[in-house]
């Protein structure tokens, strides 16, 4: 083990890391509304589907189709994350079954299959991708050059989006409200706060960013289509708001940590350490078990962050 | 302003509403499906069409379809059972495969030497324990830790999922072939070992779907006439009421979950015994039989015994889409609808709850 491993890991810690964050910040969104969103696999994988299709058929220059395919990603998975919404918010149906149905509706199996079938996406190649940057010229500096400098680009949006977040549920007006109806929504209905409105924003808001760290599979990390292609991602994004514990800030070093856990397996496996490949392909999986029992065990006290409302429909005549 | 409907809480539920809300669910269903159909270019009669006569209208498509429905009425019942007490056990699909490793372990082993009862019954009961233990760990965490169960026994899938491609591709393990060079392949078992098909009307069923059949009905026995199903929907309803009660309300949790992971680690058993004969680690895979038990379970509104009437309702769609399969028919549209169908059950258990009341005028 040198220290070149140790970089190569940070490095794609922050690149594999960067979709989980992506899908799990839209869960912190959606969460703090009250809403729980089980559907985040099948949301990513629509968009991933649909990114890498807007890709192989919007003509232009490759900035302009690649901002084209990345807002069809979250316009289509916000979509999906609306039907979600119609069903726990405006039906009050069980929020658990109902992100069970969307994932099964949307994901490998499903409706993302199914799309990349109908369009042909799986046999074309992705023409255009998202690219790294070389920032300022930096990335041949050692050390912090590949770390900081020479990221995806959606990396550095993640950053900007994470500070933005933070503002925004913290510092701000409707961050407040927001957190109100996830923690009481009879109270932010007495003070005139729109219920029904913020679940149905904030659910699809969670779609959008699920369907943009689905979009960085199929544009960034793999790049084409393959069914199924985000491998549970997804669900260890829903964990990963939990032992965030409903921060968008703890949420990316509990991204970066699992980005490091499939970087480490990457590597380790490219350079044959006789430790079979599948065992270190488990790992992310062991993990976010262990990880969720330990917080679990915490929050069993005094449960640090959840909105308190969360999983419940809100029924305004019912005490 | 007033909305032209209202919810009206419901008092108590009319028995109608478990068949009701399930046709209207299908019903729904067809009409959603359609409008995909359309919006992707197909024509969705023609393809509702081909779907029944591969599903259902020949004998030949039954033959599959009981073969497909097998497995789902094990991952159904398994979904079903746990769901019961309020325990999202979604790891039927991991459950599954570790019934599949379990009995094939003791059917390649005993498999021949012993008479074909006695490894159908040890086969069977390995399953159950190993899909039982594999459950077991999900229902301690949440019953000591209150972890959720859903993210643990989902990933407990993917676990399994890599479990089962390790013994087979990446290991010389006991459940390999070694005669099998180029590409790595399960030990077939002993010709012996075979489970027995029986025949129904000219359709050969399996014997893993009587097994099927007779988990369910003691389900229903203990779900509508034990103690423990007494307790089990006490728990579910509220587990302070049931701690208060006496209820051991832990232990039943954890057994719950773990007898829920038995019936699908017999589903596993049933797939080695009865089709596979081997440890098939792609067909295993294939459909997400545990995640369609799921679908199955929600259908059919927990009732073990109408789980067995959707597992071959579902049994048949799988099956169309397994035989259809081609440029006229993508994949991906089988698990398109099952996953629709789960969505309209979800909605329509609202009808369940609340009667729709109409507002005689809009503006109050």
């Amino acid at each position: 083990m040198n220290s070149n491993l140790v970089i190569i890991v940070l490095t794609q810690a922050l690149f594999y890391g960067t979709p989980i964050f992506f899908a799990a910040l839209g869960g912190v969104f959606t969460e703090r509304s009250g809403v729980l969103n089980l559907g985040v696999e099948g949301m990513m994988l629509v968009g991933g589907v649909c990114a890498a299709w807007s890709s192989q058929v919007i003509q232009g220059s490759a900035w302009f189709t690649v901002s084209a395919s990345l807002i069809v990603a979250m316009f289509t998975a916000s979509l999906v994350a609306a039907v979600h919404a119609f069903l726990c918010v405006t039906l009050r149906a069980n929020q658990t079954v109902a992100g069970l149905s969307i994932t099964i509706f949307a994901g490998g199996f499903g409706l993302s299959s199914y799309l990349a079938n109908v369009w042909n996406v799986a046999e074309n190649q992705v023409p255009r991708q998202v690219r790294k940057l070389n920032v300022l010229g930096l990335a041949d500096t050692p050390i912090i050059g590949p770390l900081l400098f020479n990221q995806n680009i959606l990396t550095y949006c993640s950053w900007v989006m994470c500070i933005v977040a933070m503002w925004y549920l913290f510092r701000t007006k409707i961050g407040l409200s927001l957190r109100a109806v996830g923690e009481s929504p009879q109270t932010a209905d007495a003070i005139g706060i729109n219920v029904v409105k913020y679940r149905y924003l904030h659910t699809m808001l969670g779609g959008a960013l699920a369907g943009l760290g689905g979009a960085f599979y199929s544009l960034a990390i793999v790049p084409t289509w393959v069914d199924g292609m985000t491998k549970g991602v997804g669900w260890i994004a829903i964990a990963l708001v939990i032992f965030g514990f409903w921060r968008p800030d703890l949420t990316l070093f509990g991204a970066y940590l699992f980005g490091a856990l499939q970087a480490l397996g990457i590597q380790l496996k490219s350079r044959g350490v006789g430790i079979s490949g599948d065992l270190l392909d488990a790992i992310p999986f062991v993990m976010t078990i262990v990880v969720l029992v330990l917080v679990s065990t915490r929050l069993a006290h005094r449960r640090i962050g959840a909105p308190a409302a969360l999983g419940t429909p809100y029924e305004r005549e019912e005490r | 302003m007033k909305s032209p409907v209202r919810l009206e809480r419901r008092l108590y539920q009319p028995k109608r509403l478990n068949l009701l809300i399930p046709a209207a669910s299908l019903l729904s269903t067809l009409v959603l499906g359609a409008v995909l159909l359309l919006a992707t270019g197909k024509n969705p009669i023609d393809v509702y069409w081909r779907m029944l006569e591969r599903g259902f209208l020949s004998e030949r498509a039954l033959t599959g379809t009981l073969r497909t429905a097998t497995p789902l009425a094990f991952t159904g019942l398994c979904a079903a059972a746990a769901f019961r007490i309020g325990v999202i056990n979604i790891g039927g699909e991991g459950q599954l495969y570790m019934g599949a490793v379990g009995a094939s372990l003791v059917g390649l082993w005993l498999g021949g030497s012993v008479p074909l009862g006695v490894t159908i019954f040890a086969m069977v009961l390995v399953g159950m324990i190993f899909g039982g233990v594999y459950a077991g760990f999900v229902g301690v965490l949440r019953a000591q830790f209150n972890t959720s169960e859903i993210i643990t026994s989902l990933m407990m899938n993917y676990i399994a999922s890599i479990l089962l491609n390790y013994l087979i591709f990446n290991s010389t393990s006991y459940w390999r072939d070694p005669r099998s060079f180029g590409f790595p392949s399960g030990k077939p078992l002993d010709k012996r070992a075979h489970w027995p098909e029986f025949d129904m009307f000219g359709i050969p069923v399996s014997f893993g779907l009587f097994i099927a059949a007779l988990t369910a009905a003691m389900l229903w026995v203990v779900y509508r006439r034990s103690k423990l199903g007494f307790e089990i929907n006490v728990i579910a309803d509220s587990p302070r009421a049931s701690r208060y009660a006496g209820i051991r309300t832990k232990l039943t949790i954890i057994a719950v979950t773990v007898l829920s992971g038995a019936v699908a680690g017999a589903g596993g058993a049933s797939q080695v015994g009865d089709f596979a004969h081997y440890l098939d680690t792609k067909s295993l895979q294939l459909n997400g039989f545990g995640y369609t038990g799921i679908v199955v379970a929600a259908l059919a509104r927990l009732n073990p015994v109408g789980a067995l009437f959707v597992a071959v309702l579902l049994g048949g769609l799988t099956n169309a889409g397994f035989s259809l399969q081609g440029p006229d028919f993508p994949s991906g549209l089988v698990g398109t609808l099952q996953g629709l169908i789960l969505f309209c059950a979800v909605a329509s258990e609202i009808l369940s709850k609340y009667r729709v009341r109409y507002n005689r005028s809009a503006v109050a």
